[in-house]
């Protein structure tokens, strides 16, 4: 193979990002461009699809590596996939087109623009999941604040520019000291390639110190507890397909780094933090949950709610178990989906009624019938109903966490009847009930365009609910790599402090 | 000493084409457009003299008193083709100003003299000849708009710090001299194995002279005053030219004379960083000037270069220079934006009148964009690999308090960029400005913005060539 698919695949969007700068148009609508971005974000995720194909489950060693020189002796241009980030990569390449789809009518000014961004982020993304080098790594990983500055300020709702310079300084806050570990680990070490990082190993007396910084920054990106206060902002004020890349996709990118860097490079200070972890993102779990049952306005419900499943996502991941570990990355995939489909949801409704407030609606079921059922089954996605995909990721989270720690795993699953609760009584306030505002029954149900989106997004929920075959294969040889490595680190240093 | 004057033949010529322009201008009338072109062109083989010499390794002349390096070339070729991107943007400026005259680019060629001065000189002597060339120059072009109040003021405030900050120098270099019985570079680094305090006084008013110069915190007082009051093509070569040279001083002074003192300077360095880099951060954000702004930027990035030299290690002054190329073509970048912000000969320089600029003008809106989250450090944009070259040597130093600080600072800093793109991309637009630029103003603009993007795509391009700089 001598194809670069991985560099296809981060750079494609760029180049379509490109096209549509230079491309001109009679009208103000741009609609060209909007074909153009849809024809390459497909493209991406056909691609992708191959990628998957193609790609051998046996063996946990990073596949397709590209390697490039480019700061001689220093920093190489280094990309590859394992089981873990594969999956990432195919969701990044699922959601940006159902994104781009769903601009039709929310953005009503430069849609060109908007489009450049979407695509860049794209590649940013992807990039992210890819990289194998952290510096190369940290490049994606901050570029990507960019565009979503722009997307939440240009095209956001009132309080946008408040929300955009938030989103913005925290992230880019927690993400400097990350910046001064990665050039840490090249002067201990001599190299940032991911990969002889982990033959070499970092010493253990560093390790605790460098688990902090990568912790600070993407403990704000996840977010945890109690850092996570940008992310209502950021979604609230965010147009619909900025909301549904950043749950679906950004915050994946604070999981994927814990599985990849700190858990992967760092086995000595991940199990001496593993107690903060837990503490953290049980209060993520309880406490935000209890914060989303009382909000008002649907998209913070949903965003609140995204901190709380992100909990179980962190929590997961630091079980160190395998069923953890699994539970996470299915979780992340599942909430991707799920958070994705609730945010289009609320955009749809938001569309015909320009109001996010509960309070507003309530008997939908009767207006708006295809509606109800598609949002019932998101729904019951958020709140894990056996059957959906967001089931086995919870399942899984909560066996592993039962396997390291009652106590922990107690807690956690009455976070799982929090989850119900508000998600349920979303559903309640929203469908159900007596039609007390007029305007709701001026509401018009779901067109072919809406329906298109919302069920591409409910039908792998279902699937995968039933069926977590594919993915849970994708990823077993990769994630039992990854714990034996961890374990056989953690007992090394252990032989050798004795 | 047949060979001396071929090394310094650079300069002999820059001389010589001094006066000639300074005869042309006077005898024949009307012949600004002729001296401003006959500059441009005295600057290019300037420029491809120096290269021309770059195949010299170090070379001492005139009884060691002046150096020819791979430092000094390439820092003489950095001030000289910034100096011919400032003569050529500012041109439109200068028209509109009615200040177009014959005296401008020749002041500017007399001050770039002084700095190639500055830069290769080796002997304290030397130096300061160079310093005060260069100064005197600057001091005329601060109050060049002299019917405009603003720019008289700022040039004779200018003229009494910079006095004040070069006495101190003074003072400091005829310390040195006391104590270690030598002007020249190398001899007062053989004569300094044990340390006097005459001794560390003199270091300290060497450096706060010379951070008055670069403007740096707590000698900053300046800066944006003369920044603000002095015409705007002023200011950019202010904010440019004369801080490479500076940098380049400041290179020259801690690793060759004060080499073997470095426990005596490394704390004022760190302390004056530190400092330039949080006032920096800090003070520009309720600026609503866009030169006042400017120059608190400059004052918090000279605070990062200065991070490099801190380290004392041969990466941290390679780390300095790639920081200080960057830093001019962000800076080149950015003035070239504000000279396109003219409506009927006038024109806007605070940060209200960019209101909803990517409304009316997409394309220099972009560019600002770029510019702006480069000057922020974004990756990838070329601003973050300055700022990661320099973390990279002050960690290896395992400075680690002064790269979180750093770090930290370019978060504060981050605020106030950020402020200008919202005004620039979220504000209700304004009304529109002209858009019959020069060319030489659109072509810089192009070029600058073009490498602050792409700059990722191949950073070797400057790390290459500085990393082959033997500083010592």
């Amino acid at each position: 193979m001598n194809i670069p698919i991985l560099s296809s695949l981060i750079f494609l969007p760029t180049i379509g990002a490109i096209f549509i700068f230079f491309s001109r148009s009679k009208n103000e609508k741009y609609n060209s461009s909007k074909y153009v971005a849809l024809f390459i974000t497909i493209a991406n995720f056909f691609l992708s699809i191959y990628l998957w194909l193609i790609f051998d489950q046996s063996t946990s060693d990073f596949q397709f590596v590209e390697t490039r020189e480019w700061i001689p002796g220093f920093i190489n241009y280094k990309v590859g996939v394992d089981g873990i980030s594969i999956l990432f990569i195919i969701l990044t390449t699922f959601i940006t087109p159902i994104c781009v789809v769903s601009v039709n009518k929310t953005i009503k000014s430069r849609l060109k623009d908007f489009l450049i961004s979407i695509l860049l982020l794209e590649t940013l993304m992807i990039g992210v999941f890819c990289s194998l080098d952290l510096v190369i790594f940290y490049l994606f990983f901050e570029g990507g604040l960019i565009p979503m500055f722009l997307i939440i300020g240009i095209w956001g709702g009132e309080r946008r520019v408040y929300s955009a310079f938030k989103f913005f300084l925290f992230t880019l806050l927690g993400s400097v000291l990350m910046l001064v570990a990665i050039i840490s680990i090249y002067w201990l070490t001599g190299t940032t390639d991911v990969v002889k990082l982990y033959e070499i190993g970092i010493d253990a007396k560093y390790q605790n110190l460098l688990w902090l910084a990568f912790f600070s920054s993407f403990a704000v990106k996840t977010p945890m507890w109690p850092v996570h206060t940008w992310l209502p902002d950021a979604h609230v004020e965010a147009p619909t397909a900025g909301s549904v890349i950043l749950a679906a996709i950004l915050l994946k990118m604070a999981g994927y780094g814990f599985l990849r860097f700190s858990i992967g490079l760092f086995p000595i200070g991940s199990e001496y933090f593993v107690p903060l972890v837990y503490i953290l993102s049980l209060i993520a779990i309880i406490y935000t949950s209890l914060v989303a049952l009382m909000q008002e306005d649907m998209k913070k419900l949903i965003a609140y709610s995204s901190v709380a499943h992100m909990g179980f996502v962190t929590l997961g991941i630091f079980t160190l178990t395998q069923q953890g570990l699994e539970g996470s990355i299915f979780q992340m995939i599942s909430h991707g989906l799920v958070s994705a489909a609730l945010f289009l949801c609320v955009g749809v409704v938001y569309e015909r009624m320009h109001t996010r407030l509960i309070k507003d609606y309530g008997g939908l079921v009767s207006i708006m019938p295809k509606y109800a059922i598609v949002f019932m089954i998101f729904a019951l996605g958020s709140l894990s109903l056996p059957g959906t995909s967001g089931f086995i990721g919870e399942f899984l989270i909560l066996m592993g966490a039962f396997k390291k720690n009652f106590l922990v795993a107690t807690v956690a699953s009455v976070g799982v009847i929090l989850g119900a609760a508000y998600i349920l009584w979303l559903y309640k306030r929203v469908i159900f009930g007596k039609i007390k505002n007029q305007e709701v029954t001026k509401m018009l149900d779901l067109n072919k365009h809406e329906i298109l989106i919302l069920w591409s997004l409910a039908v792998p929920i279902i699937f995968f609910g039933f069926y977590p075959e594919p993915l849970i294969n994708t990823m077993e040889v990769s994630i039992n790599n990854l714990i034996d490595m961890y374990n056989s680190n953690l007992s090394n240093n252990i032989v050798m402090s004795k | 000493m047949n060979i001396d004057l071929n090394l310094i033949f650079p300069e002999i010529f820059l001389s010589l084409s001094i006066m000639s322009l300074l005869m042309i201008g006077v005898f024949k009338k009307n012949s600004s457009n002729l001296i401003f072109n006959l500059s441009i062109l005295t600057l290019f083989i300037l420029a491809a003299l120096i290269l021309n010499l770059s195949s010299v390794n170090k070379i001492l002349i005139f009884n060691n008193s002046y150096v020819i390096d791979d430092v000094a070339n390439f820092m003489k070729i950095l001030t000289a083709i910034s100096a011919i991107f400032v003569l050529s943007i500012s041109t439109d400026f200068l028209k509109s100003l009615k200040i177009y005259q014959i005296e401008y680019p020749i002041l500017i060629l007399c001050s770039i003299l002084g700095m190639m001065v500055m830069i290769s000189s080796n002997d304290l002597i030397v130096f300061y000849i160079g310093l005060e060339l260069q100064s005197l120059a600057l001091y005329v072009l601060a109050a060049f708009n002299r019917d405009n109040v603003l720019s008289s003021e700022s040039g004779l405030k200018y003229f009494v710090l910079s006095a004040l900050s070069s006495g101190l120098l003074l003072y400091g270099c005829s310390l040195i001299y006391g104590f270690t019985g030598s002007t020249n570079f190398n001899e007062i680094a053989n004569n300094t194995n044990q340390v006097p305090y005459g001794l560390t006084f003199g270091i300290v008013f060497i450096l706060v002279g010379l951070a008055f110069k670069i403007s740096a915190v707590p000698f900053h007082m300046w800066a944006p005053d003369v920044y603000q009051g002095s015409p705007t093509s002023v200011t950019l070569f202010f904010a440019l030219v004369p801080k490479i040279a500076a940098t380049c001083v400041f290179i020259r002074f801690l690793y060759v004379p004060f080499v073997n003192m470095i426990e005596q300077w490394q704390m004022i360095i760190i302390f004056i960083s530190i400092a330039s880099m949080i006032f920096g951060a800090i003070a520009a954000i309720g600026q609503k000037n866009l030169k006042r702004l400017i120059a608190y930027s400059s004052i918090g990035h000279m605070g990062y270069s200065l991070a490099g030299i801190a380290t004392g290690s041969s990466e941290g002054a390679q780390s300095t220079i790639i920081y200080i190329t960057i830093y001019v073509i962000m800076n080149l970048a950015l003035f070239c934006c504000l000279f396109m912000l003219k409506r009927n000969n006038e024109y806007f320089e605070n940060i209200e009148d960019l209101s909803g600029l990517s409304k009316n003008h997409p394309i220099l809106s972009l560019s600002l964009l770029i510019i702006l989250f480069s000057l922020a450090g974004i990756p990838p944009l070329a601003g973050f690999f300055a700022k990661f070259y320099i973390f990279m040597a002050v960690i290896e130093q395992s400075m680690f308090f002064l790269a979180i600080i750093g770090l930290l600072s370019t978060v504060v800093a981050a605020f106030y960029y950020l402020r200008i793109i919202k005004i620039i991309y979220f504000d209700p637009s304004k009304e529109k400005y002209d858009s019959n630029h020069s060319l030489g103003l659109r072509i810089s603009l192009i070029v600058s913005t073009i490498f602050l993007v792409f700059y990722f795509t191949y950073p070797n391009s400057l790390l290459g060539i500085i990393s082959k700089i033997n500083i010592i």
